[in-house]
Parts: structure tokens; C-alpha cells; sequence
């Protein structure tokens, strides 16, 4: 596979907070199309990886390259044009307090690609419909809404521009399992249909199965399994195979210092 | 018995030696430490005090925005400096009055109260009001933003939120405090002629003429350019704590608290060189 097939690619990445090494050399690399869903445990450096490629965090040493374009140190004008392909699902939401609903959704219309406010409402009540929520609702305020609700919005704000690349920050978190799998299938069906490249993190195993083509595995900052979601259970990996039973005993719990 | 208590005796001495320079490194230490943090914390606030002014200039602009925060930072906070110099006018003249009648000078109330309000109350209490109502309030609201990601939800909408929540702010605060002081300037005025007139005896119209008498242009101008600038102060310092603040309800009340702080005693700082530049 040559190189230039890869719409995002990380090279080498390294981000330390004062003494704490974050990321440790990461490698990643994701076909136009493809999902990618990275996991691992809390601290091993998932968020990090992933505001690195957003922008919101500068690495300390490495590349990461979007259609081949080198991100890293880009001026604001190029980082806005990077960042106007890309659409973000936020753990928690992130969505604005102060605005109805419909006009999160449109947010990125109206203020990134200039789009007249009536025009914005109409293309936001039909991505409410497409994440199975009611016109009605966007006349609500975030406060309004109840969790479940907040993430399906989340999702249309994120997809409301017609994103290449769509990030995924725990997209069910704090969500009960059968609104996380609702949530899982939206997600499957927007990115399908934008036909956009994603990538999320989680350490929710049902979502990653669902959502993934390909699965990377995070472990103090360096990626120790990757491969197609088929392979998971047969990674031949111990950390991976911990992971995903969530067992207590294990490398990873012997490393963390809680072992039994 | 005595050798030991000579060895004992040296042994303390050699170690209070030891313990001196100690202690003037340590001390050393953290003077040097706090200079180094306080210099550092300087040229954080000059660095976003520059970038806000420098976004508060260039396009994009969001007009609906710096209308709401008109609204926000000047009608709504009407009431409070209203009433503030309303108060604060009228027991001007019952203080002058109380002082004045020792000396026969119950005459220069009028123009008392008038340069007074106009010069320094004004300006210098509604700057204060407006950091504790409004600069706690952009503190908190941008604090909030920052933890539950909403400020990094702009960035990957591609809008750079120093264009959307700073300069709206700055430029509302910069522009709405001369208003607000201009009325709170008209009403401690007539705070002090409502307790002149009703409660002291004074006659109404002598009591406006040597007000009008007293009073320049440069009195009131002063007062309207020293109220931008605190606007422009109380704005810029909720907005930075805000944008700087910690993780959590500790960090967002920490936030408050350091602009409400920062901005008040930044206001008291630019008074006296303002009032140097001014009437010196």
C-alpha cells in the first residue's frame, strides 16, 4: 500500500507534560473510508492522541499528516483549513449552553462555511431527524435535554458540515447500554454515509466492535496491537487480551502496580 | 562530664553554622521563585491582552455577538451603578455639609459633589461594581466553556474563540462603561441636589448653577476615559482567568475569584496614574 493512500497518517508522535510521557511514539495510519477505533485505559493516552491530530494539543517531536500534508506548526489560516474538514463528537458533548439546539447544529454552517441562517436551520432540523430526534427539538436548550439526547445532537453538529475525517471521543460514555448501541449505529451509518474517514476512541469494547474497521491498541503511550476488528480476539497479544476481558489480573495490572 | 558538654556545645554551634546559610537559601529561594512566577504571570496577561486587542481589529467580526454583550455588560448592570452613585452622591453632600459648616464654606458643596463624582466616584465605584457583577460573570461563563470542552468544540468548528468570546467582550466593556459612567454621573450628581435641597436647605437653582460653574469639560472627559479603561480591564481579566482556568468547580471558582481580585486592584492602580496623567 503506497503511502499517499492514507488519509491520516502519525509518525513517531511524542507529547510529555512536564515529567509525564504521554505519548511515546505513536504510529498510526487510516485509508480514506476506513474507521479506526483506538482503545486502551484511562491515561494511556487516547485524548492526547487524538487533540494532537484535532490541533489542540502541539506535539513535542514526530508528524502527523492529513491527505499528506504535514499539520504539525501550521499556521492558523492552514489550521482552519484542516480543521474545516473535520467534524468532533465530545465526550461529554461540548455543546454550546447558550444556543438552541439547532443553532449548535448549525454552528459550523453558519460561522465556517458562511452559510445563511435560514438556510442553516433547515440542513439542522434534517440532521435532527437523521439522529432520531423531533424538529421540536431544536428549538430546546442543551440544559433541556437529557444525556442521550445531548450525544445524538453532538452527533449531528459533528456531521452537520459534511466532515472527510470525523472524530469520536467516547461517543458512550455515561450512556445506558441500549442507548449506547443506538448511538453506535448512528455513528456507523453517518460515517457510511458521508462516506468520511473516523476515528474514535473508547474503552467500551461493545462500541468499538460496532463502530471499527481496524482496532489500535494504547499502552503507556505507544500503540502495542493494531489489526482488523476480526482479529481482536485472536491478537495473540496479553495486554490486548486483558483489555478486552477486562480482567484485573494481567500485564496491564502488574504494570499499574494493583495486581492481586 | 565538662569535655562533653564543650563537644555538645561546638557540635550545636557547627550545626546552627550550617543551618543559617540554609535558611537564607531557602528564603532566597522562594523570594526568587515568586519574582520569577509573578514576572511570568505579567507576560502571560500582556501576551492575551495583546492578542485580544489585536482580534478585537481584525475580521471576522460578529456583530449579534458584541450587541449581546452590550446588553449584558452595560443595560443590565444599570441598575447596580445607578444606584451606586445615586447613594454615593447624596451622602457626599451630607459629608461635605457636616465638614464644610465649620468653616463657613457650606457653598462648595454644589462643586464638591459635581468634580468629585464626575472625576473619581463615578468611574472608580462603577468600575468596581461592573468587575464584581460582570467580570465574575465572564470568568465563570468562559471558565465553563473550558472544562466541559466547549472552547475546543469552536476551535473544530474552525472559529477561533478569541474572536468569538474575547473581543465581543472587550469591545462591549471598553465601549459600554463611559455610557454607564456618563449616567451614573448625572445621578450621584443629582443624588447629592436631592439631600441639598430636601434635607440641607439649599436653593435649587443656585445649587445647579455652581454645580455647572464648577464643573469642565475635562472633568467629565476624564472620568468617561478612565471608565474605558477599567472597561477594558475588568473585560480583559474575566476573560483570561476564564480562558486560563483550572479543571473542575474549584478551578472555575478560583477563576472568579483571581478576576474579580486582579481586575479590582488593577483598577485602583490605573486610577492614580490616570488621575497623575490628567491633573499633574
Amino acid at each position: 500500500m503506497s503511502k499517499d493512500t492514507y488519509k491520516i497518517e502519525m509518525r513517531d508522535v511524542k507529547k510529555s507534560f512536564g515529567e509525564k510521557k504521554v505519548l511515546d511514539g505513536i504510529n498510526i495510519k487510516i485509508k480514506k473510508g476506513e474507521s479506526l477505533v483506538i482503545i486502551g485505559g484511562s491515561g494511556s493516552g487516547k485524548s492526547v492522541t487524538l487533540k494532537s491530530i484535532l490541533g489542540l494539543v502541539e506535539p513535542d517531536s514526530g508528524s502527523i499528516l492529513i491527505d499528506n500534508v504535514e499539520t504539525v506548526g501550521a499556521n492558523q489560516k492552514n489550521r482552519e483549513e484542516f480543521m474545516a474538514q473535520f467534524g468532533m463528537l465530545f465526550q461529554g458533548g461540548a455543546l454550546f449552553d447558550s444556543l438552541k439546539i439547532w443553532e449548535n447544529i448549525a454552528f459550523g454552517l453558519i460561522h465556517s462555511k458562511k452559510m445563511d441562517r435560514g438556510q442553516a436551520h433547515d440542513i439542522a432540523l434534517e440532521k435532527l431527524k437523521q439522529v432520531g430526534l423531533s424538529p421540536q427539538v431544536g428549538n430546546y436548550y442543551p440544559a433541556e435535554l437529557s444525556g442521550g439526547m445531548q450525544k445524538r445532537v453532538s452527533l449531528a453538529r459533528a456531521i452537520a458540515t459534511a466532515p472527510e475525517i470525523i472524530f469520536f471521543d467516547e461517543p458512550t460514555t455515561g450512556l445506558d447500554p441500549i442507548m449506547a448501541d443506538v448511538i453506535n449505529h448512528l455513528i456507523v451509518d453517518c460515517v457510511k454515509d458521508l462516506g468520511a474517514t473516523a476515528l474514535s476512541i473508547t474503552h467500551d469494547m461493545a462500541s468499538a466492535r460496532t463502530i471499527a474497521d481496524d482496532i489500535a491498541m494504547i499502552y503507556e503511550g505507544k500503540i502495542i496491537w493494531d489489526g482488523p476488528v476480526g482479529d481482536l480476539d485472536d491478537s495473540g497479544n496479553a495486554y490486548v487480551d486483558q483489555f478486552i476481558h477486562g480482567r484485573a489480573t494481567g500485564p496491564i495490572a502488574k504494570h499499574a502496580g494493583f495486581a492481586a | 562530664m565538662s569535655d562533653i558538654t564543650t563537644e555538645q556545645s561546638q557540635n550545636q554551634k557547627k550545626q546552627a553554622g550550617i543551618r543559617l546559610p540554609c535558611i537564607f537559601l531557602l528564603t532566597f529561594q522562594a523570594v526568587g521563585s515568586s519574582i520569577i512566577g509573578f514576572l511570568q504571570t505579567i507576560g502571560r496577561i500582556s501576551a492575551f491582552t495583546g492578542r485580544a486587542i489585536k482580534h478585537c481589529f481584525a475580521p471576522p467580526f460578529y456583530p449579534r455577538l458584541i450587541l449581546k454583550q452590550f446588553m449584558e455588560i452595560g443595560y443590565y448592570s444599570l441598575p447596580v451603578v445607578g444606584l451606586t452613585t445615586l447613594f454615593t452622591g447624596m451622602v457626599l453632600a451630607l459629608q461635605s455639609y457636616t465638614g464644610f459648616t465649620r468653616f463657613n464654606a457650606e457653598g462648595a458643596i454644589a462643586g464638591v459633589v459635581a468634580l468629585s463624582v464626575t472625576r473619581e466616584l463615578a468611574p472608580v465605584l462603577a468600575g468596581l461594581m461592573v468587575a464584581g457583577r460582570v467580570g465574575a460573570s465572564i470568568a465563570a461563563e468562559i471558565g465553563t466553556m473550558r472544562v466541559t470542552e466547549q472552547i475546543d468544540a469552536l476551535r473544530t468548528l474552525s472559529v477561533n474563540p478569541f474572536k468569538y468570546l474575547i473581543a465581543p467582550r472587550v469591545i462591549a466593556g471598553t465601549l459600554m462603561l463611559p455610557i454607564l459612567v456618563l449616567i451614573g454621573d448625572i445621578i450621584g450628581i443629582y443624588g447629592g441636589y436631592v439631600v441639598s435641597i430636601y434635607d440641607l436647605g439649599f436653593s435649587s437653582g443656585s445649587y445647579i448653577t455652581q454645580s455647572w460653574d464648577t464643573l469642565q469639560r475635562m472633568d467629565v472627559l476624564s472620568g468617561l476615559y478612565k471608565a474605558a479603561v477599567f472597561g477594558f480591564i475588568v473585560t480583559v481579566m474575566g476573560c483570561y482567568h476564564g480562558f486560563n482556568s483550572g479543571r473542575g468547580a474549584q478551578g472555575v471558582g478560583m477563576a472568579t475569584t483571581y478576576a474579580v481580585v486582579s481586575a479590582s486592584i488593577l483598577i485602583l492602580i490605573f486610577n492614580f496614574v490616570l488621575t497623575q496623567v490628567f491633573f499633574s
